[in-house]
């Protein structure tokens, strides 16, 4: 009985302080929970045991997996797909690396049968420049524009001046 | 002019995004472009689906073309293709080889009875070891290969009755008017 009378007025600003706070804290809550549990399925499912030989390894297992994308799933790399085929495609990799094959040998084998999709680092060739060097054109034109859109505000403030003096330095 | 130049820009944009959502229509966004496209198919070995102990090999389909579909009872496309197959497969001038892929014989055989076996021949690989080297990254997927072994079309998703008629047909007629 004491307790519960005791217990009372925390129980009643409790109450309150979730009325106020309560959707707040509930959501971060669940957000928590789900970020959480996302964080721990994803590592469940992407990475199976494997026996590696050592540390190393396993390392450049993980790097390399890292720079391949999932032919099935576009958006995800081969480390962190769950796609049966990434999964055999990590079986694949894993045994060209017991067979002492080089990350270079291995991007090779899978570009010979996925095209350069499968890397997430394109190779320069005719066909990429664009994707190279579009972001440089476009910088280069937002100068441009830039650059234009100075200078004839510069000339516009200075006009006056020069047909008043005019000295001809335009020259 | 200097006013109508941030709306040109605007229009740059807007032609832009339009153009690039009429691109994404028209082709498949899942669909890789194959690097072994006319080039010889790998080689494989791999036990027929109904009589395991027998073997095929690349080597004993030369001399004729044929269409590899891969499918597999787990694969829900395959389902909506297997009409499709039956329907035109006899049609087509090639012989209909199946390629059951990461299956259980099992599951494959039950789903064949219940759907229809429209292939020619069938073989299995249960592992899906072959597949990576044919650049197989799901089901379906159908490879036309020559007589010579060369892989002259590949087609990923289901055929429909579309693309049979305006891909598949002319990538034969093609092949075998070369090398009849």
């Amino acid at each position: 009985m004491l307790l519960l009378r005791g217990s009372a007025p925390f129980a009643r600003r409790f109450v309150d302080r979730s009325q106020k706070h309560g959707a707040q804290g509930a959501f971060l809550r669940l957000m928590l929970t789900a970020l959480l549990t996302f964080i721990g399925v994803a590592h469940a499912q992407a990475i199976e045991p494997m026996p590696f030989r050592d540390h190393a390894q396993e390392l450049r297992f993980q790097h390399l997996t890292h720079q391949l994308r999932c032919p099935m799933c576009q958006n995800e790399t081969l480390a962190d797909s769950n796609a049966p085929i990434a999964r055999d495609l990590r079986n694949q990799i894993f045994q060209m690396m017991q067979q002492r094959k080089s990350d270079e040998e291995i991007k090779q084998y899978l570009v010979a049968r996925y095209s350069n999709y499968v890397l997430y680092d394109p190779p320069l060739q005719p066909g990429t420049w664009l994707l190279w060097f579009g972001p440089l054109l476009i910088l280069f034109a937002g100068a441009s524009a830039v650059v234009i859109a100075i200078r004839k505000r510069h000339r516009g403030d200075d006009a006056p001046t020069e047909a008043q003096t005019g000295n001809g330095d335009d020259w | 002019m200097s006013r109508l130049l941030p709306f040109l820009g605007f229009m740059l944009l807007v032609a832009l995004f339009g153009f690039g959502i009429w691109w994404n229509t028209q082709h498949d966004q899942n669909a890789i472009p194959s690097p072994l496209l006319n080039k010889p198919a790998p080689a494989f070995n791999l036990p027929k689906l109904y009589e395991p102990t027998q073997r095929v090999s690349k080597a004993d389909l030369l001399g004729q073309p044929y269409l590899l579909n891969v499918f597999a009872s787990w694969c829900i496309e395959c389902g909506v293709e297997h009409p499709v197959l039956e329907a035109e497969g006899p049609g087509l001038g090639v012989q209909l080889v199946g390629y059951n892929y990461k299956d259980a014989p099992a599951d494959a055989k039950r789903w064949l009875a219940e759907h229809g076996n429209p292939y020619n021949l069938l073989i299995a690989d249960e592992p899906g070891h072959t597949a990576i080297d044919f650049g197989v990254y799901g089901a379906p997927e159908s490879f036309l290969i020559d007589a010579k072994g060369v892989i002259r079309y590949k087609h990923i998703g289901p055929l429909t009755p579309d693309v049979v008629e305006d891909e598949l047909k002319p990538a034969i007629a093609a092949m075998l008017k070369e090398a009849p």
